[in-house]
């Protein structure tokens, strides 16, 4: 009997162990949910992490400017419980079950990757926990099924690629084949899916010299930078993120791809600033949207801008500005809510009605949830070239395509949208 | 029929926790469901470590059992969740079945890499196959149990509930098993295979069937967990997936059949609270817990019980 | 249709050398200690790191670029036999009698603790050291190039490859590792210091691990989540070849190189599938993998 008490005492300290971490006074709890660990902590998770650490600083001070100047969100300041995105789905849902129901958080803004962003979808519809997923691209998670509680506050991945199709299309008039090297998993199999797609509608005429797709995070890329230049492409397609991308600039530039290719990096914001010289001019990048170097001039950009770099020593890139938009789309909802329910604190209903199609503006510009019931949220993006001045990355020949260009309208899927000739209404 | 007295004490247990259910939080109960569906998958690894052999690929069995349960219920629409254990136990059986005639030939560190091989070609193939989503995976719909669709106020505990009657039923089962001359026999082979050959014995024979028992019940967990988690993705038969199963087997050890199911939930408890106090260092923690037990608890926590336990007279 | 070939074969023996650097170190602790070390991606990154720090040092102190291999070879040392030996001492050494398992186990956990602890040391930011790598320039096959570094790790692997032959088979100390991998016991019986030799091969192996991780880090951004992959791949050749067996683990990396680079230009969907598959279907036919060594079977 004794050690069936001692297991049983051991037990019941444990899970007390696990609640004790709970505190819900009078502070917002916001859960923040991203990479910690792993490959996509240092280009993805922790920028993110730094602009969630500085937004929420500068709220809780009062000194963001208009209309963000509310202490907080509406008055109350903003606590964060941040944990690691990292583990397998089961561990992910766990801890999000846990960051809803035993930590008791009023909001969510989290997740990376695709897969956890899907897996965790429907338990925010289960739990009435307003989420928002800043990063993920996946257009599933609105198109297989309708959501009451979950937002995204930028475009999904499908305007990545759309994107780069029609930054192309503007350039070159002509283009008789491309080929691409992609990660073989969800994120890079849809990538090449829509450009592929979009680049058929855009260039009847074009065929697909090679698709490589290589595992991720395997870094060694030789083999496919051959097979690559063999194939003669015009256009080389990539979304590589993080150490991949990094690893094949390093290993592809030395050896003339760019030269006879013209080398998309859909992704490539993130590698610009460490990898700067490495980088051939000329080489087209992405930013997932009008964030980092493509973002256009204002107020809220610069002062974002300054303060991060001032705080990180490094400036934000792409993955920054969606969690910096995230959490002011986040604040700017929860205060209409609050405004609407007489100054009280809002409930999950009342914030969820209150983002619902709103429109709000962030450092990369104005977006607005029109998608999805007003879930999803779209806006312009944008592509350039790379060019190296005195040393110093800059960004060229800047093209900017409106939402409609670039994101499927409210009620038709991606891949049936580009099937059909991208129409924008 | 003689019942196993832990097998009645865990009975006792279950029952309590369900009459407790109102009193418990939500997310414990979650916990714990995950807990039983790792339990049931690493049961089926004890009765090899009892064989004296380790598979790095008990995760393939769990992945094939959850998508198993996955497909039924997202394609074909059948959504009570007693067809969806019985079929997906029988895939991963069959699946067990299949690999057994290969792998019933090795023993040691070759049985072990060979099935995390194949636990990792599993993963290859649903990567790339699209349609299944690829690394994403797809979600789950919810279940009927018993033809009776849970209110989500309940839904936890109805899971849970069905979760306890398959372990119950899994673990009376294994140990019959295990008691049985078939089960008597692993012990044996692991001590010496060539003698137990001389007795007429075959290990080919009986491995295969240890296999396939063992495939069956991590592809019974795999369903509780597709279920409970209401999402399925390829990581299920990740190698990292099978390393925790094994992480779990030691910390429970092999001392009984309920052993897994206590390993499995201290697991979970150390994976959360790592999480939650060391968001930066977690792994560091699970490293150093991991050591902890296997230099000071080298036979599990279930060695606990010779220490505090009953003095027999 | 030449040129094809020469393609295939080049980027082939390119994947093959690393592959056999990475593996090799594991094979190595494999056959003299039985253990399976589960932390040798961890000191692949080690070494990779290691080797960011020394050569980034190096390049800012303007130290000669000749030299770069040199302190790429010193920084992979460094991080073996510092590491390595107090790995082995403090954790393994009392685990010998226990079951192969729980040793595989204890270098699991480790490799969990190294992770956050580079990532500790290091953080998460990657590091980017070219200049080894840039220095050496290109070479040209037809209307191909390709950087001289391939040349550099194919010559590093034939280096390490007949070192590691000559140190086992011609000299003192190799002839006893020899020994203690047929028999521990009896070896020790017979007077060999078992102790000794252990730490020395697993620092070795260690060392190698980081040979690997520091000549590969001029290639890629070395970043955390380094070695988780290399420690499957190592595992897929080592035990193709035979766990335990240098010519096994030489050979094993050529076919899966050979095999991969081939499937890379005429077939890139199953890239997925062809190193796992290679060793499927090899252990289907040779169970140990392609060399093994004669155990004897104890009655």
């Amino acid at each position: 009997m004794k050690f069936k008490k001692a297991l049983v005492a051991g037990l019941v300290s444990g899970l007390a162990l696990t609640s004790a971490h709970a505190q819900n006074e009078e502070p917002i709890n916001l859960g923040v949910v991203t990479f910690l660990s792993g490959p996509a902590a240092s280009p993805f998770g922790v920028p993110a992490r730094n602009a969630a650490e500085l937004l929420i600083q500068e709220f809780n001070a009062g000194t963001a400017p208009a209309p963000y100047n509310q202490k907080g969100f509406g008055g109350s300041p903003i606590k964060m419980t941040i944990i690691d995105e990292a583990g397998s789905s089961t561990s992910v849902v766990t801890e999000f079950r846990n960051l809803v129901q035993r930590d008791k958080v009023d909001l969510i803004v989290g997740y990376i990757s695709s897969g956890n962003c899907l897996a965790i979808a429907p338990v925010a519809e289960e739990l009435k926990a307003v989420t928002f997923l800043f990063d993920c691209g996946t257009p599933r998670i609105f198109e297989e099924s309708p959501k009451n509680y979950v937002f995204r506050a930028v475009n999904h991945a499908t305007a990545d690629s759309v994107g780069a199709a029609r930054y192309l299309k503007a350039q070159k008039p002509n283009v008789k084949n491309f080929g691409g090297i992609n990660q073989n998993y969800a994120w890079g199999q849809d990538s090449w899916k829509d450009f592929s797609g979009a680049m058929q509608v855009l260039y009847p005429n074009s065929a697909v010299t090679t698709s490589q797709m290589p595992k991720l995070f395997a870094g060694q890329y030789s083999g496919e930078i051959s097979a690559l230049m063999a194939s003669r492409s015009e256009v080389v397609h990539t979304s590589f993120w993080g150490g991949d991308l990094e690893a094949f600039i390093l290993q592809s530039a030395p050896r003339g791809l760019y030269k006879n290719s013209d080398v998309v990096l859909v992704a490539g914001e993130t590698a610009m600033y460490r990898l700067a010289n490495r980088i051939p001019d000329g080489t087209i990048i992405g930013a997932r949207g009008p964030y980092g170097v493509l973002a256009k001039e204002s107020a809220l950009n610069t002062w974002f801008r300054e303060k991060f770099t001032d705080r990180f020593n490094v400036p934000p890139n792409y993955t920054a500005y969606q969690m910096a938009h995230s959490m002011m789309a986040a604040k700017l909802g929860y205060e209409k809510a609050m405004a609407a329910n007489g100054g009280k604190k809002p409930n999950s209903d009342q914030i969820a009605a209150a983002v619902r199609g709103m429109e709000y503006e962030g450092p990369g510009g104005v977006h607005k949830f029109a998608l999805s019931n007003g879930h999803q949220a779209v806006s312009e993006t944008a592509y350039g070239r790379t060019k190296l001045v005195n040393g110093e990355m800059t960004i060229v020949d800047v093209m900017r395509f409106p939402a409609e260009q670039v994101m499927p309208p409210d009620g038709l899927k991606s891949s049936d949208w580009i099937a059909g000739g991208m129409k924008s209404n | 029929m003689n019942f196993d007295k832990s097998i009645v004490r865990l009975a006792i247990v279950f029952i309590g926790i369900l009459l407790l259910s109102g009193f418990i939080p939500q997310w414990a109960l979650f916990m714990l469901t995950i807990a039983c569906a790792n339990g049931m998958a690493v049961l089926g690894l004890m009765l090899f470590l009892r064989a004296g052999l380790v598979s790095f690929g008990q995760a393939l069995f769990f992945c094939t059992g959850a998508y198993a349960a996955g497909l039924l219920a997202l394609k074909l629409d059948i959504t009570e969740m007693t067809f969806l254990i019985i079929i997906s136990g029988i895939a991963s059986g069959l699946m067990a079945y299949v690999l057994g005639f290969l792998l019933a030939k090795y023993r040691g560190i070759f049985f072990g890499l060979l099935s995390l091989a194949f636990s990792m070609i599993l993963y290859g193939l649903l990567v790339k196959t699209e349609a299944l989503g690829s690394t994403d995976g797809f979600n789950v719909p919810a279940v009927t149990i018993f033809g009776w669709l849970p209110d989500l106020s309940v839904v936890r505990v109805a899971v849970l509930g069905m979760a306890f009657l398959i372990i119950l039923l899994s673990v009376s089962f294994v140990n019959m098993l295990l008691k049985s001359p078939r089960g008597l026999l692993l012990t044996a082979i692991r001590d010496n295979e060539i003698r137990a050959e001389y007795m007429g014995a075959s290990a080919k024979k009986t491995i295969h069937l240890f296999y396939v028992v063992s495939g069956v019940l991590a592809g019974l967990g795999g369903a509780i967990a597709a279920v409970a988690v209401g999402h399925i993705d390829p990581t299920m038969s990740f190698w990292t997936t099978s390393g925790e199963m094994i992480f779990i087997a030691i910390l429970g050890g092999t001392g009984s059949v309920i052993a897994p199911f206590i390993g499995a939930l201290i697991f979970g408890i150390i994976h959360t609270i790592a999480f939650s106090y060391s968001p930066n260092t977690w792994q560091m923690v699970i490293g150093l817990s991991l050591i902890f037990v296997i230099l000071l608890l080298p036979n599990g926590l279930w060695s606990l019980r010779e220490k505090f336990g009953k003095r027999k007279s | 249709m030449i040129d094809q070939i020469l393609m295939v074969l080049i980027d082939g023996i390119n994947y093959s050398a690393w592959l056999f650097l990475a593996a090799v170190g594991l094979t190595l602790i494999y056959g003299v200690m039985k253990i399976v070390n589960v932390a040798h991606g961890s000191f692949y990154a080690l070494g990779a790191y290691m080797a960011a720090s020394v050569v980034g040092v190096w390049v800012t102190l303007d130290y000669p670029p000749y030299l770069y291999y040199l302190a790429l070879f010193v920084a992979a040392l460094i991080s073996g036999f510092t590491v390595g030996p107090f790995v082995e001492r403090v954790l393994l050494r009392y685990q010998y009698e226990k079951d192969e398992v729980v040793i595989l186990l204890i270098t699991y956990a480790l490799f969990l603790v190294m992770e956050d602890v580079i990532k500790l040391i290091w953080g998460v930011n990657p590091y980017f050291i070219v200049e080894p790598y840039a220095y050496l320039g290109n070479f040209s096959v037809g209307d191909m190039t390709y950087p001289n570094y391939y040349i550099l790790m194919f010559g590093l692997a034939i280096a390490v490859g007949l070192t590691l032959t000559f140190v086992l088979k011609k000299t003192h100390f190799g002839r006893l590792l020899v020994s203690v991998i047929y028999d521990r016991e009896i070896s020790a019986a017979m007077g060999i210091d078992v102790g000794k030799i252990f730490v020395v091969t697993f620092s070795v192996g260690c060392a190698l691990a980081g040979i690997a991780g520091a000549f590969t880090a001029p290639t890629i951004s070395v970043s955390p989540g380094l070695g988780v992959e290399v420690i499957v791949l190592s595992f897929a050749v080592v035990v193709t070849g035979g766990l335990g067996s240098l010519p096994g683990v030489a050979l094993a990396a050529i076919i899966m190189g050979l095999v991969r680079s081939f499937c890379i230009h005429y077939i890139p969907q199953f890239e997925l599938f062809v190193i796992f598959g290679v060793m499927a279907l090899v252990l289907s036919f040779r169970p140990r993998g392609l060399f093994s060594l004669a155990e004897a079977r104890k009655i």
